[in-house]
């Protein structure tokens, strides 16, 4: 395999410019996967046969956990990555995640005790999963709050790629928590090896959110990395001649 | 309007939909600050640095 692309984009003038173009590239179809998603899942899907309509949930629900993990997860490799190779576009895609995976671990946990409310008979429960989930809430404020905390941003990059490194070991806990302890949460339904344990019509919605907020949050985060890509190149050259391109 | 009941779960189903958009609308609103901020920025400093060259 030719590593020629990841140094093309480990270059800042070049991720700028790409990074621009995929933003509307990706937009487009997250908003048709999220239109077909919410219709399939509220109106043509069938009612499931033991919670009734209040699983409909779901398609906001797990899509928003997913990303909460999916973008701790992205946080933290690209974090090693810039640690490693110190590679400032790394460093800015993870300083990028973190409003982005905390406002979707706030959803996944509101939207889970509004679930957790009418089929568990309460909005919290101190459960495995609900906790080792608001610990990666914790996670992702603590690495907000200590990327502000330092001015000068190479230190602020350094010493927060350590943090969200440690923290990734929660990932893992969170997803095996319903398996390995005794859980009110339910079990996977898609994530697993296995035959997803749902019938077409309702799975399929549930895959279209499923890309479509990938999709959204790759485009989010792309959009906030080219800031951060300025930010960390202080007196570039292509800085004046890529702003004076976009205004033209 | 059976639909909108959603089988006695409106309060939940509901609420839940109307807080993922507010999420996703704060998000989009949120990057695209994020990188007008930094585009102003940039132009700040360029006219700095010009005016010191």
């Amino acid at each position: 395999m030719s590593w020629v692309w990841f140094h093309k984009l480990g270059s800042p003038p070049h991720f700028y410019r790409i990074a621009g173009r995929w933003v509307r590239w990706l937009a487009w179809p997250a908003v048709l996967l999220g239109a077909y998603g919410l219709i399939g899942g509220l109106a043509i899907a069938p009612a499931d046969y033991q919670q009734g309509e209040g699983y409909r949930i779901v398609y906001v629900h797990a899509p928003a956990a997913w990303l909460s993990l999916m973008i701790y997860t992205t946080m933290a490799v690209s974090a090693a990555v810039g640690l490693i190779w110190r590679m400032n576009v790394a460093h800015a895609v993870a300083a990028s995640c973190a409003t982005i995976g905390a406002s979707f671990t706030v959803l996944a946990l509101a939207t889970g005790s509004l679930w957790g409310k009418p089929m568990w008979g309460t909005y919290w429960e101190w459960d495995p999963r609900l906790t080792s989930e608001l610990l990666l809430l914790f996670l992702y404020l603590g690495y907000i709050g200590l990327r502000s905390a330092i001015e000068d941003i190479p230190r602020a990059d350094r010493a927060s790629a350590v943090l969200a490194i440690v923290g990734v070991v929660n990932v893992p806990i969170i997803h095996y928590s319903v398996v390995w302890w005794n859980s009110l949460h339910q079990v996977a339904s898609v994530m697993k090896l296995d035959r997803p344990s749902m019938p077409t019509s309702m799975l399929l919605p549930l895959l279209s959110m499923f890309l479509a907020a990938t999709l959204l949050f790759v485009a989010l985060m792309l959009t906030r990395a080219r800031g951060e890509v300025l930010r960390r190149e202080r007196t570039a050259r292509w800085i004046g001649e890529a702003l004076q391109q976009e205004s033209a | 309007m059976n639909w909108l009941a959603m089988g006695g779960y409106a309060q939940y189903v509901w609420p839940s939909y109307a807080l993922t958009l507010i999420v996703i609308a704060l998000n989009i609103w949120w990057a695209r600050r994020s990188l007008a901020r930094a585009r102003q920025e940039a132009h700040r400093r360029i006219a700095t640095q010009k005016e010191r060259a």
